[in-house]
């Protein structure tokens, strides 16, 4: 049961949003341009990075939903998305990605556990300051994120379909429109 | 010097925001709407939780920044920054209220990670008189500045530690709000003394 008297039947993040539509808008808006607005990092990427967070964090809801968007945009592929949260330097992804996961690990543990060497290596393999800016915001905002989810005990359901689902939509249609994915939530708990 | 090329004699957030307006605008709304206009809360409460946690995290610049604007809208003496500085070293030994006593314990086990939040930090809450609102508003304004302090810091943006500068900023910000704010323009307490710039 949530801590605070949450609306039924609507998991993670979406309890809270819908009790909360004040500040709901700028966290929308706040993922909407850090995981899909015009960027040299893919949305994939960038949603590795989110899923990579959510899970050192160890946050349920967060990473099965970002990890369902981040799979939906490489074709289906959750295997990769699985390999990147057990041991991203051994997975099939870019030695940029690899350096930025790195730096994006270092800030989940804190800001200041990330070194000039993190820096420098994300830079030899070709990332630019506003990728590493990028990583580290979209890192601590997903610290953000997930504490909120699970700071007040929301529901988090375990299907794995309701997941593919959900990123597809989110996929599709962005966070703005954050709601367009409560149906669909609401039949699973009914 | 930072981890990235950053506008310089910009401190803390100020730097990065000012080097991703994209980003900065939801950023200051979420700010603008979790710390100022009405609430049950007072917004130097909620500056006060915002200042803990920041500490608890150990980000100079915004335990600074909003320790000062905490004591602003408390009146800005003396006493009002010792007090703030009381709170960040043991709250529970403070003459805040009860209620805020019970708030800064959920937001210091937010800081910790969410799952630390437990039945009796928020059945103690309630006790004191907290509302659905104010427990979910100090949890998202923990989880907010476990955001913005690892923004700060996981660039290593330039924190000054002279104490003006912080007490300029928690003047303008009292006053001023987060929002509409051009944070391009030099501090006061920062021009006057520019041999202590850094970038």
């Amino acid at each position: 049961m949530a801590h605070i008297q949450l609306p039924e039947g609507i998991p993670g993040i979406l309890g809270p949003m819908a009790f909360s539509p004040e500040t709901a808008k700028p966290l929308n808006a706040l993922a909407e341009v850090l995981l899909r607005g015009p960027n040299s990092l893919s949305a994939a990427d960038r949603e590795m990075i989110a899923t990579y967070v959510s899970s050192q964090n160890d946050c349920y809801f967060c990473q099965h939903a970002h990890g369902a968007v981040a799979a939906y945009r490489l074709n289906g592929n959750e295997r990769l998305v699985q390999n990147v949260k057990e041991n991203f330097e051994v997975a099939a992804i870019s030695e940029k990605l690899k350096a930025l996961l790195t730096i994006a690990g270092k800030v989940q543990q804190g800001g200041k556990q990330v070194t000039s060497d993190d820096i420098a290596r994300a830079r030899q393999q070709g990332a630019t300051d506003k990728e590493m800016h990028d990583t580290v915001l979209i890192a601590a905002a997903f610290c953000m994120y997930n504490r909120y989810v699970d700071g007040l005990a929301t529901w988090a359901p375990t299907d794995a379909d309701l997941y593919r689902e959900n990123g597809r939509r989110l996929a599709d249609e962005g966070y703005v429109q954050s709601t367009a994915h409560l149906p669909a939530a609401q039949k699973e708990c009914a | 010097m930072a981890h990235i090329q950053l506008p310089e004699s910009l401190p803390g957030i100020r730097g990065p925001m000012v080097f991703s307006p994209e980003t900065t605008k939801p950023l200051c709304d979420l700010v603008q709407v979790l710390l100022t206009g009405p609430h049950s809360l007072t917004p130097a409460e909620r500056e006060m939780i915002a200042t803990y946690v920041s500490s608890q995290n150990d980000c100079l610049y915004c335990q600074s920044c909003h320790g000062s604007t905490a004591a602003q809208h408390l009146g800005g003496s003396d006493a009002h920054y010792d007090l703030i500085a009381d709170m960040k070293r043991n709250y529970e030994a403070t003459a805040i209220s009860s209620k805020m006593k019970a708030l800064l314990a959920i937001a210091g086990k937010v800081q910790k990670g969410g799952k630390h939040v437990t039945g009796d930090d928020v059945a103690r809450a309630r006790r004191e008189g907290a509302t659905d609102k104010e427990i979910h508003d100090t949890v998202l304004i923990a989880a907010a500045f476990c955001m913005f302090n690892r923004y700060v810091d996981g660039l290593a943006t330039w924190q000054p530690t002279d104490p003006e500068i912080y007490r300029e900023i928690g003047m303008l910000t009292a006053q001023l709000g987060y929002v509409g704010r051009d944070y391009k323009k030099p501090l006061k307490a920062i021009a006057a003394k520019p041999d202590k710039v850094e970038v």
